[in-house]
């Protein structure tokens, strides 16, 4: 493979302040990765100074995670160089980023579930306390416990990680990059789990770090956030660096520009109540719905949707919204209480009388729930409806008119694909969640169940996805939209639902409801 | 080099790998038969004479196929769904059971119409194999019991039971009417009545082929044609996505091994009436031919699709039916079923190039900016 240093070893740890004379802590230089009929990385250039937090922003799909993956050393780039410190160095294994001071907090937190805070911290720290034979816990919770007071990191050592909630996990996280004395820290869209307010306090720690000369490099694609926190900011677009500028004098707009490629509205909340009807299309009363574990994840929560009204959901991710959609739309068996569409009862744990009541159901998953991935997207065009007069014949199908039908969603919801016998795997996500989305509407629904509609999409997309919600809205449709993305909700909703451990913890109409004010409710009310 | 993915599958690929993997198999082949001291050609042209086109050779090959047909089939029906049911055997087994119950019954009512036989003996094992097929079923849609191994263990409960009613037991089945039947043990001849007709002179075909191809044109229209097919495909591709839909994936588990259940158990049926015209209760007659194991590697090589199981069916049935020739005192039995090895595994190998592809990388070439900045 040629003349590359192994060299994974970095010789001089004195981190010092920021300076024009030293090396950049991070100088990766031409990266290319292709994977099987993708170029993910495509001559990507990036650079971090010591002491900065330098956001890596861009649209799903950009190269944003495969980059920090071959930081991390993952994976291998197939072409280009990466310097650390001024020292170029090749990674075989993560384990080599590991010992060069690269720790990254991924968005699908790497922990061990019944092990205590401490243990995890320990967890594969192949150089230190992890390697000897008998842990000295007390130790280690100590050295937990300095860490997370000098960072701000509050959590307890003892607890174990099942009995966290998901932004103490994060807090583990980045607790046991800071244990491993990491002096790169990645953060891969760290702020998806958290409350606003949370947010503000890892932008905090992030500071911190940053104040000591450690790298962290924040991956994002939410433009005020980067604007909060960054110092410099890298915009990748399809796989190719577009440029790196400085954070401050940055406008949302201009990043926003810079990272679609082209000029966009930012999403603004509506500003003026819409006029609805007095007809209540969906009312839940009272539901309570088993999780996966059987656990409670809703707990009696009672809301009816207006016709043509949109109702968000807002709330951390598994505070019950997934399983609130499920319920409503029958994929989930319910313990108590009654969901009724346009006055009648729906039964509980019943897809198919959920769909003939006239509920339209886009879910979270869309490939492998909402559509079968190595489908055509004919049979997944009539995968509910295939059953019906019209495009069968007793027991036969009539496949040119199920033919029909999917040509005429592809051309009325502009969904691009080769053809309808494609398999659907092969579309990309926009255009899945507009199959899906067509498909939906295509029936006429009473009631739409909407979860996560725009997560993975670019910006294009969702722009597209964003505008059909509308005008199912506009149409009489009453939509039930969960969210993640708070932006989304208010930019969408005419009423918001904060939902926090499974029960609705506070209602607010979308026009004058701040996001400190919904931020304080995810969290559960109380100021931490 | 490495394997990657195929993101599509152009079409000449699905008839390209299968003959070309036959013929990987024979060149890996003509060279362990040379190191054993074999002419290859030679051992091949007496394969083709004595599974195709020598006298007689196309009639005993149908004989061969006909049962891997049936058991071919009913593992293509639920593997399409991807239930695994390997217990093809067993339900044909319980087919077989059915079958000549109710040709003895018949027999003893004095029924003398052939056609009466034929159907009432296919009802009778179509309904056996099916409850059969439905114990692992069940298990599977109301308990989530794995169908892999409740379908492989009731396999040896159904042998068990065959050898039971002849060996064990003065069961129905058994024939004691004579003091030498009494002694070694055997079924009771079936009636006259019940004996299936065959078709043709030069190449005979017993009716039980016809009833496996038209079964198999029924599969197709079912599984092409019918919502049933397109439902059985939305679950076997995503079962969350069926549920989603509103399908009921529970009814369709039944029914999709239900109707695994009955083919196989026509099988038997068709052993019964087409050739051995008794209940064969040995653990080295019916039992040792594993039909029902065949058929999976029958419903494999056809991909699942009911035309090329019929295909399949034959020229397995053609390979097997050679192989009994060739075995000699300088042929063994071994060498024989090496044979039928290598061309299976080139066969399945095959599979693994229509969904990957290799991919040979050129060395890495050194990225020109890189090196300018190093």
């Amino acid at each position: 493979m040629g003349e590359q240093v192994p060299a994974t070893a970095v010789t001089e740890r004195g981190a010092g302040p920021l300076g024009a004379s030293l090396p950049p802590a991070v100088r990766m230089t031409g990266i290319t990765k292709r994977f099987p009929g993708v170029l993910a990385n495509d001559g990507v250039s990036f650079e971090a100074a010591s002491g900065e937090v330098h956001a890596l922003l861009g649209e799903n799909g950009a190269g944003k995670t495969t980059l920090s993956n071959i930081l991390t050393g993952l994976y291998r780039q197939d072409e280009g160089e990466i310097e650390l410190w001024g020292e170029r160095v090749r990674f075989h294994s993560p384990r080599d980023a590991l010992d060069a001071g690269i720790c990254m907090v991924h968005q699908h937190f790497r922990l061990v579930e019944p092990f205590s805070v401490a243990e995890n911290v320990v967890l594969g720290d192949h150089r230190g306390e992890g390697r000897r034979v008998l842990l000295r816990t007390a130790a280690t919770e100590q050295r937990v416990d300095e860490l997370s007071e000098r960072y701000g990191l509050a959590v307890n050592p003892k607890a174990k990680i099942w009995q966290l909630s998901i932004g103490e996990q994060q807090r583990v996280e980045i607790l046991k990059a800071l244990y491993r004395e990491a002096r790169i820290l990645i953060m891969d869209e760290p702020t998806a789990v958290l409350t606003p307010q949370e947010a503000d306090t890892l932008f905090g720690t992030l500071r911190t770090m940053a104040d000591e000369g450690k790298t962290v490099i924040f991956i994002s694609h939410k433009l005020h956030e980067v604007k909060a926190v960054a110092d410099r900011v890298t915009v990748l677009r399809g796989g190719r660096t577009v440029t790196t500028v400085d954070a401050a004098p940055a406008t949302l707009q201009s990043l926003a520009t810079l990272m679609v490629g082209r000029e966009i509205e930012v999403a603004k909340p509506l500003e003026q109540a819409r006029q609805l009807s007095d007809v209540r299309m969906l009312e839940v009363d009272g539901l309570t719905v088993p999780g996966d574990r059987g656990e409670t994840a809703v707990d009696g929560v009672s809301f009816s949707i207006r016709e043509g009204e949109i109702v968000g959901v807002a709330g951390v991710a598994g505070n019950g919204q997934r399983e609130l959609a499920e319920a409503v739309s029958g994929m989930r068996d319910i313990r108590s209480g009654s969901i009724q569409v346009a006055g009648r009862r729906l039964r509980g744990g019943d897809p198919r009388a959920a769909i003939l009541a006239g509920v339209a159901h886009v879910p979270e998953d869309r490939l492998g729930t909402g559509l079968a991935p190595s489908l055509s997207v004919t049979s997944n065009v009539v995968i509910k409806t295939y059953r019906t007069r019209s495009l069968s014949r007793g027991p036969l199908l009539a496949l040119r008119r199920m033919r029909e039908t999917a040509v005429g969603i592809i051309g009325r919801y502009d969904v691009k694909t080769p053809g309808p016998g494609t398999p659907v795997r092969n579309l990309s996500g926009g255009n899945l969640q507009k199959l899906v989305l067509g498909r939906e509407f295509a029936d006429d629904p009473l009631v739409l169940v909407v979860a996560q509609p725009t997560r993975g999409l670019d910006v294009g997309a969702i722009e597209t996805v964003h505008s059909y919600l509308r005008d199912a809205a506009a149409k009489g449709v009453a939509i039930l939209l969960m969210s993640e993305d708070l932006d989304e909700i208010r930019a969408l909703a005419d009423r918001i639902l904060v939902i926090y451990e499974g029960s609705i913890v506070g209602e607010l109409p979308a026009g004058s409801a701040s996001v400190e004010e919904i931020g304080l409710l995810m969290a559960g009310g109380t100021r931490e | 080099m490495k394997l990657e993915r195929r993101l599509s599958q152009p079409w000449w690929l699905s008839v390209a790998v299968p003959v070309g993997s036959l013929v990987v198999a024979f060149a890996v082949m003509g060279v362990i038969l040379a190191l054993t001291g074999h002419d290859p050609g030679e051992t091949y042209r007496k394969i083709v004479e004595a599974g195709f086109t020598g006298n007689g050779a196309l009639s005993a090959t149908l004989i061969s196929a006909t049962p891997i047909l049936f058991t071919g089939l009913a593992a293509a029906v639920a593997f399409r769904m991807q239930l695994f049911n390997i217990g093809a055997e067993g339900q044909l087994y319980l087919g077989a059971i059915g079958a000549s119950w109710i040709a003895l019954q018949f027999g003893d009512r004095d029924v003398t119409s052939t056609p009466l036989f034929v159907v009432a003996m296919c009802a009778a094992a179509a309904a056996l194999g099916a409850l059969w097929a439905l114990i692992p079923g069940v298990l599977r849609a109301f308990a989530r019991t794995n169908e892999i191994i409740t379908s492989l263990m009731l396999n040896y409960v159904a042998g068990l039971l065959l050898t039971y009613l002849i060996f064990d037991s003065s069961s129905y089945w058994r024939d004691t009417s004579t003091l030498q039947a009494r002694s070694f043990p055997q079924g009771k001849p079936m009636p006259d009545a019940s004996n299936w007709p065959t078709f043709g002179s030069s190449v005979v075909v017993p009716l039980g082929f016809l009833i496996g191809l038209a079964a198999a044109l029924v599969v197709w229209v079912l599984y092409s044609r019918m919502r049933f097919g397109f439902e059985v495909g939305v679950m076997a591709d995503s079962p969350r996505a069926a549920r989603y839909a509103g399908m009921r994936t529970r009814r369709k588990i039944l029914a999709v091994m239900a109707l695994s259940g009955a083919i196989a158990g026509i099988g038997g049926a068709s052993q019964i009436g087409d050739f051995t015209y008794t209940l064969d209760g040995s653990p080295t007659g019916l039992q040792a031919a594993a039909f029902g194991y065949t058929g999976i590697v029958v419903a494999a090589l056809a991909r699942y699709n009911p035309f090329a199981v019929c295909l399949v069916a034959v020229l397995i049935g053609g390979l097997l039916n050679a192989g009994y020739t060739l075995q000699g005192p300088d042929f063994p039995s071994g060498l024989v079923g090496v044979m039928q090895g290598i061309i299976l595994f080139c066969a399945l190998g095959g599979e693994l190039l229509l969904r990957y592809r290799l991919r040979i990388r050129r060395p890495r070439t050194v990225n020109p900016v890189a090196e300018a900045a190093s």
